[in-house]
């Protein structure tokens, strides 16, 4: 048993991902052993996922997106963005210029050593590049690329531009989500789009590797992550589909499973999830709140009056709810079988003992942006555990390894390209702004 | 056209939601799923709604007949001794095995990794459960809601003056299924490579924290900045550029947008170049974080956006390059022109609700195609996987029958 190597060992993935949904697909396949190389750029700093190569002190507003540790950019900001760092695990960081035929060169020789191409840049990006798969795949025939962009490479919709949750808007999810008694308004911004569509490209490309063993072909998969995700809302689709009913938010309720909701505990802004999805559940719960008649009443006999008249049974159980610890209702609940648990704080799930009991959580070091404690893997596999084996990279962290070791320049060749601008690690606009800097100190 | 999954054998022991989404991945690409459901009734997805007019049946679920496309359906009774060996004889021949039983159930049924290992050692088989095989919450049990709740986001969805809420529907358990589907592959190549397969553990919980749904985002920025993602109905004042969802004529649209650059694209979509180089609304302490401003650039706005319908606003602002979305609802979604010019919804026929719209490819392969077979009847293959595949004679089914086998 021991001594097999990871799944996928040996597989080299060109990583040309942006944003969260291209990443999240080489994270999965990098946890699962595949080499990832980044394709980084001095010339064009990837704002979208790096951050910008020049922060200005009053962009740096709290919460959400992406942030520096302290708030703190530091000289080399792209070196320090959670955006990058939170999916930059296993990946390889090389720097290249696509737009001069010297780096087309250089990243047609990384082309003939890779197995998968994946990116998720908008559509004209790959065109305007001149890197389609009708030309990567004269270079490497072997090759497998896929696209996921918001919307697809055909149709109206093809050079539209969009985030998770503008393509949620637009295939329906954000309108089945409201509270039920407001509108859109009331919803916060979600991202299912990206984790959907990363974890689809990452089956595409192995399903597209697993063909190549037999017919020792590449191909290309077009994905359009707003198509992906709309299987997500099956029951919704198949409504329409099949009865032209137009579904609504049923907001934090259920119709199978009566009462459902979120309950108030004990905390500032702490609460708990209770969903009962039996007459038994129904009757442990009425038990356990010391309401045992409850459970003679017609109102909540069965799980279709339940959910009738769930507006009177709510403030029966928040009353019950208030007082207490959402972690021990948790346990009391689900130990008298009732499904249970508690909404965690970002703050909370770290140390949840489950997680920790499985050794979830991993820290990685990380010389720019210090230790912090990571998701492990979400693929648990027991033969082959997988861990975080490298932290993200810096930019152009691996370029000698990827020049010398994978596309065999020599050390002058090396060099020259280091003149040329093609190898580095700092993005040219920063160092311009740097020298720019330190002449303005000089003069004043 | 050969598919790309061809020659792949699956055992699906999956039910409800997860699982079979991850079957119907590997199904709808090419593998042969043999779905193994319980003489009773079958996978409990065929008593889930929506049913097709409204009418409870066990063959018109929506639900049942999106997630079980282009699979084979056996009955099968796993409490008994010729049950559990017909499993064993579908392993012996198979690549992969997929399951969702809570962790007590497959070890009681002696149907554990290590027996089906001896049975065929290149076996990926991959469990999913809530909280995995091991840890403290192993035999808990979970819903949609508790998935979200516990993943960590649901704390940051909604308002902050109202309770968190849940996304639609049964959305992360069919995340869950897409992960799933990512890593059975990857174990399956790996044993296609090294000759061994191997047992996945795949937590529900786990996926909900790691996965790129806000989750990491947000474990990660609290931890670089020390502040949490909050619930909120709009995206915090970050900058002037309109974020989050603005009405409209005719219902509402999902902005985003974060770069000082994009100024100019909503100038041009409100057709109002003049205010491109204003100084007022350009300089940084203006243009970020600036509650005050910001409210002034909104009602602008505003008087634009009461002017044009959902989809207008949509197509002029992404023809300027601004991220936005219109907010459709499921009537919008079958009449959206992209989506129609794509020709991405997909008739399939079936014998009991006849020819329905389903949800297109996931994704479209040059060279191996997509299918669109329906789902199958409750033992639609019985006859096809015991007798040709097995050996089972038709006088055997009938005894099988008789004693609840089958």
């Amino acid at each position: 048993m021991a001594g097999i190597p990871l799944p996928l060992q040996g597989v080299r993935i060109i990583d040309m991902t942006i944003v969260w949904a291209g990443p999240f697909a080489t994270v999965l396949l990098g946890d699962m052993g595949a080499e990832l190389i980044r394709v980084d750029s001095l010339q064009y700093p990837d704002v979208n996922t790096r951050g910008q190569p020049i922060v200005l002190a009053a962009s740096l507003v709290g919460g959400g997106g992406g942030s520096y540790p302290n708030k703190d950019p530091g000289p080399r900001p792209w070196n320090r963005s959670s955006q990058f760092n939170q999916t930059g695990r296993h990946k390889k960081s090389f720097t290249v210029d696509l737009l001069r035929p010297k780096g087309r060169e250089i990243f047609f020789r990384l082309v003939q050593q890779s197995d998968i191409l994946i990116e998720n840049n908008a559509s004209d990006v790959i065109e305007n590049l001149n890197i389609t798969y009708d030309v990567l795949s004269k270079v490497n025939p072997q090759l497998i690329m896929i696209s996921l962009p918001a919307f697809g490479r055909t149709g109206p919709y093809k050079h539209f531009k969009a985030y998770g949750a503008n393509m949620e808007a637009v295939i329906g999810h954000t309108f089945l989500r409201t509270y039920p008694d407001s509108d859109p308004t009331s919803t916060t911004g979600v991202y299912l789009a990206d984790a959907a569509g990363g974890a689809s490209a990452a089956f595409a490309v192995l399903a597209a590797l697993y063909r190549r063993t037999k017919t020792g072909k590449g191909q290309y998969i077009e994905m359009s992550q707003s198509e992906n995700v709309t299987h997500c809302l099956s029951q919704a689709f198949m409504d329409y589909s099949m009865n032209g009913r137009v579904q609504g938010s049923l907001g934090n309720r259920d119709p199978a499973r009566a009462p459902q909701g979120v309950y108030p505990s004990a905390g500032d802004d702490m609460w708990i999830t209770i969903s009962c999805g039996s007459d038994e559940e129904f009757e442990a719960l009425c038990r356990l709140m010391d309401k045992p008649a409850l459970i003679g009443d017609s109102r909540f006999a069965d799980s279709l009056s339940r959910y009738q008249h769930q507006d009177e049974l709510d403030p029966i159980i928040a009353t019950w709810t208030a007082d207490k610890d959402h972690y021990q209702l948790f346990h009391r609940l689900q130990q008298a079988g009732v499904t249970a648990g508690p909404v965690l704080k970002v703050s909370e799930v770290f140390d949840d003992p489950h997680l920790v009991s499985r050794s979830f959580w991993e820290v990685v070091e990380h010389p720019e942006a210090g230790a912090h404690v990571n998701p492990g893997p979400i693929i648990e596999m027991t033969k082959t555990p997988l861990h975080i084996r490298a932290r993200p990279p810096l930019l152009g962290e691996h370029n000698e390894y990827v020049y010398k070791e994978v596309l065999g320049y020599s050390e002058t060749e090396y060099q020259q390209l280091v003149e040329e601008d093609f190898i580095g690690d700092t993005y040219i606009v920063a160092r311009q702004h740097q020298a720019a800097t330190e002449r303005a100190r000089g003069s004043s | 056209m050969p598919t790309a999954l061809e020659g792949i054998t699956v055992v699906d022991l999956s039910h409800h939601i997860a699982g079979p989404y991850c079957t119907k991945l590997l199904a709808d690409y090419g593998a042969e799923v043999i779905k193994i459901e319980r003489p009773e009734g079958g996978d409990p997805a065929r008593r889930m709604g929506p049913f097709f007019r409204d009418d409870p049946h066990p063959e018109k679920s929506g639900l049942f007949l999106h997630l079980n496309t282009n699979k084979k359906s056996i009955t099968l009774n796993l409490k008994t001794e010729l049950g559990k060996k017909i499993v064993k004889d579908l392993v012996r021949e198979a690549d992969i095995l997929v399951e969702n039983f809570s962790p007590r159930v497959i070890p009681a049924l002696g149907l554990d990794y290590p027996v089906l290992e001896q049975i065929n050692p290149r076996l990926v088989m991959t469990s999913i459960s809530n909280f995995g095989h091991t840890g403290p919450y192993r035999d808990y049990k979970m819903s949609e809601i508790v998935a979200y709740a516990m993943g960590g986001v649901m704390h940051a969805t909604g308002m902050p003056e109202r309770e968190p809420i849940k996304l639609a529907l049964t959305v992360e358990q069919f995340l869950v299924g897409n992960v799933a589907a990512a890593a059975t592959m990857g174990a399956f190549m790996g044993a296609l490579i090294h000759g061994e397969g191997q047992q996945l553990d795949l937590s529900i919980m786990e996926i909900q924290v790691g996965n790129q749904d806000r989750a990491i985002s947000n474990l990660f920025t609290y931890q670089y900045s020390g502040e949490p993602i909050f619930r909120r109905n709009r995206e915090v004042v970050r900058s002037i550029l309109p974020g989050g969802v603005y009405p409209t004529a005719d219902g509402y649209v999902q902005f985003a947008g974060f770069q000082i650059s994009w100024w100019e694209r909503i100038c041009r979509m409100i057709d109002r170049p003049d205010l491109i180089e204003s100084e007022y609304f350009t300089k940084p302490e203006n243009f970020y974080g600036n509650q005050a401003v910001k409210e002034e650039v909104d009602a602008i706005l505003y008087e634009w956006l009461f002017q044009h319908t959902k989809q207008e606003v949509m197509e002029k602002a992404q023809a300027e390059g601004y991220l936005t979305g219109a907010i459709n609802n499921m009537e919008d979604v079958f009449n959206d022109p992209h989506l129609a010019a794509r020709g991405w919804f997909t008739e399939i026929d079936h014998p009991v609700t006849g020819a329905l719209k389903y949800p297109g490819p996931n994704f479209t392969m040059s060279e191996t195609p997509w299918r669109a077979g329906r789902a199958p009847l409750l033992g639609e293959h019985n006859r096809e996987v015991y007798c040709d595949r097995l050996g089972y004679t038709p006088e055997d089914l009938v005894r099988m029958r008789e004693q609840g086998v089958i």
